[in-house]
């Protein structure tokens, strides 16, 4: 992208609906011409940020501007930029051409040039021989385009699309991405995105903005993201990984699955623990010894069109995924190799729980709402700290008889073990687990004897 | 052995109807046209068209029937659109107090009012009859048109406001033409009651106003079998008509109507 002209900018945007923090501090920048996709799970808190922009919305506090001014304040329909809704929004009680003019009338453009633009953008999205068709009569595909061009045809200077593409089949989304981007470099007009599909992000985006928990996790470009995510959701979230625990010996070296490998990352110190990263094609079989960087068994060789998924249990008990054009036999032993570029360290997002809670009694404080049994010394409503490491928490099924209560939030695989996060009324906790659970399970929470421990 | 039918479970609905929908409207039919020997007769709709009386009342009780859907529709509408506004209105029990009257017997709720004239010393008469009439049916009105406006897509709205229409454009260029089943529906509701009520009428106005439903009633009761039949169909005839005028305007419409 030649010009880089900043034309929306956000400033410390927040926003809750309720006790619900659904935007913290979000700070981003949009460039003039430029297709920018807000990227993260249901409930991130992309929508909340794309109605923002539109108007439909008004953050607690922050700031957005548009070409230097001040949006906020500025009502949906004195703004210049215009929406395609998820499920479009056509006016059932107009016809093809009454929706798309519907914004041009409103302006009072003369009547034979609201023809003519209509004409042309029909054109554009393929529809022209549909101006007098009744929408409900359309199919999901052609509504899209119909609710595109009520859009485009007001030339807004920014365009909004809010999960446009989730309502259509595979096949028609896959088309549909391609007019979009099409529709994108032909018009030159900013384009700001949203969706919860990594892989349309990937293809039709400049900039990603991943976000998750009302947080920017992460913003580059589509080979940015995917190549050097900055932390593990990213990293899980788009595409397929191993993502693994991993100690940074020294610069340039990890330790991981039992192994040490050379890297190209540098600056995490000495004898961290860290994340890493390991996309599945980027694991390589070899033949030759030297090569070989540890040997593992193959677990399971399924094919998927292009190349073969296999897990592999490695020599010392890791799992991974690798991708392959040649299939491996099952119980096969194979030699394998990692290039350093291929391996992305990433800072750990933390590396216990660490929580605020409040001494009850001599035997017992109260954490996130729930009263555990930790002994202690300390006077009885005194505020502490207690750090917990991730495998003392100890999670049941049975909610009812467990100090707290908590939904299984976020899961990561991580070669031996599972992360998950735990979502209480409260707050978050993060767990490692042998144990298999689902996404959703409700899971009730001990902490392991001499588990917790106070730091303050 | 006979398989038991499914369509079976319906014989006692069909029993039902044919005995007291069917039976009764044809029996109208027959009366109508025919006169007091039996014979077959256009005299009774003759008769109709030349008895003056008769005619000013049925047109009377159109007009009385029209301005009361009319008031209806006026305090109606701007009623549902607050209820079904959530930033009007955040509780569903504003809504219950609406819709509350019709729990309670159009009889005992038109006597009440007549004891509230009496009270306040107002006149009985037309007036009186407007506001009973009104009073009556206007939960029927707002209704339908909340139902509407209440499962309308809130995105209809914004998609508007996004493409440059102020609130009131909004209102005027979305919400009104969405809302037209309703609305449809909602005269449905209060249009066919009102042309042939008649207790409301003579209570409210103490027998000063005759509708055409008194009209019916003081025929039949007075033995006049086949006029009052023939009096009944043109009734009916007008119902039927209006159902049917809506109905074309309906069908333009989304189906996401009201309460018929």
């Amino acid at each position: 992208m030649a010009k880089s002209e900043v034309i929306i900018n956000i400033e410390h945007l927040s926003k809750s609906f309720g006790d619900k923090k659904v935007l913290e501090d979000i700070n981003l920048y949009i460039n003039r011409g430029e297709f920018i996709t807000f990227l993260g799970p249901s409930g991130c808190g992309k929508t909340t940020l794309l109605r923002m922009i539109a108007g439909f919305l008004n953050p607690d506090s922050g700031r957005i501007t548009m070409d230097g001014k001040d949006l906020l304040g500025v009502p949906p329909h004195k703004r210049p930029l215009n929406t395609v809704f998820q499920r479009y929004a056509l006016f059932p009680h107009l016809d093809v051409y009454d929706n798309i003019a519907f914004g041009l009338k409103l302006a009072k453009v003369p009547e034979n040039e609201i023809e003519t633009r209509v004409r042309k953008i029909l054109k554009l999205v393929a529809m022209s021989d549909y101006e007098d068709r009744d929408v409900t009569t359309l199919s999901g595909g052609q509504q899209q385009r119909i609710a595109i061009a009520r859009a485009l045809v007001n030339r807004p200077k920014v365009l909004l699309l809010d999960e446009p593409l989730s309502a259509l089949d595979l096949k028609m989304r896959k088309d549909m991405q391609i007019e979009l981007k099409e529709m994108h470099q032909k018009l030159g007009i900013t384009f700001i995105y949203v969706t919860h599909d990594q892989e349309e992000a990937l293809t039709l985006s400049d900039t990603i903005v991943v976000m998750n928990e009302g947080k920017i996790q992460q913003i580059g470009t589509p080979a940015d993201i995917y190549n050097e995510p900055v932390n593990s959701f990213v990293a899980d979230f788009i595409g397929e990984s191993n993502i693994l625990n991993a100690t940074m010996i020294r610069d340039k070296e990890v330790n991981f699955i039992g192994h040490d490998f050379k890297c190209v990352d540098s600056g995490f110190g000495e004898n961290n623990p860290v994340d890493v990263v390991v996309r599945p094609e980027d694991i390589y079989f070899t033949e030759s010894e030297n090569k070989c960087q540890f040997t593992a068994t193959v677990k399971s060789c399924t094919f998927k069109g292009v190349h073969y998924e296999m897990f592999v249990e490695t020599d010392k008990g890791y799992e991974l995924m690798i991708q392959d054009y040649d299939a491996y036999d099952v119980g096969e032993k194979v030699m394998l190799y990692i290039k350093p570029q291929d391996i992305q360290v990433m800072k750990k997002e933390r590396t216990a729980n660490v929580l605020q809670g409040e001494v009850i009694d001599s035997e017992t404080i109260e954490i996130l709402g729930g009263k555990f049994p930790i002994p202690n010394e300390l006077e009885a409503g005194t505020e502490v700290t207690v750090e917990v490491p991730f495998d003392k928490v100890d999670l049941v099924d049975d909610a009812e008889s467990a100090v707290l209560e908590g939904e299984v939030y976020f899961i990561l695989y991580k070669g031996d073990r599972y992360h998950l996060t735990i979502k209480t009324d409260e707050g978050f906790l993060w767990v490692d687990t042998n144990d298999i659970w689902d996404k959703g399970d409700l899971v009730g929470i001990n902490f392991m004897e001499g588990g917790a421990r106070i730091v303050e | 052995m006979k398989t038991f039918k499914r369509s079976y479970w319906s014989l006692p609905y069909v029993i039902f109807m044919a005995v007291f929908v069917v039976l009764p409207l044809v029996m109208v039919l027959l009366y109508a046209f025919r006169d007091g020997a039996g014979h077959f007769t256009f005299d009774n709709f003759v008769k109709f068209f030349q008895t003056k009386e008769d005619l000013n009342t049925f047109l009377y009780s159109i007009e009385i029937a029209l301005i009361t859907t009319v008031l209806c529709l006026l305090l109606g509408y701007p009623a549902a659109w607050i209820l079904s506004n959530p930033k009007l209105n955040r509780s569903a029990v504003t809504v219950m107090l609406f819709i509350l009257p019709m729990w309670i017997n159009m009889l005992i709720r038109t006597l009440a009012t007549v004891a509230l004239f009496d009270f306040s010393r107002i006149p009985l008469g037309e007036g009186a009859l407007l506001f009973g009439m009104v009073y009556n049916f206007l939960p029927f009105m707002i209704y339908p048109i909340y139902n509407t406006l209440n499962k309308m897509d809130r995105s209809y709205a914004e998609a508007a406001q996004d493409l440059g229409a102020s609130p009131v454009k909004v209102f005027l260029k979305v919400t009104v033409p969405l809302s037209m089943p309703g609305v449809w529906s909602g005269i449905l509701m209060v249009f066919m009651p009102t042309i042939s009520t008649f207790a409301v009428a003579e209570l409210l106005t103490m027998n000063k106003v005759k509708l055409f439903g008194t009209t019916i009633q003081e025929n039949i009761n007075n033995g006049m079998w086949n006029y009052g039949a023939a009096l009944a169909l043109i009734m009916l005839v007008i119902i039927g008509l209006t159902t049917l005028l809506s109905d074309s305007g309906k069908e333009v419409e989304d189906e996401t109507g009201g309460l018929i």
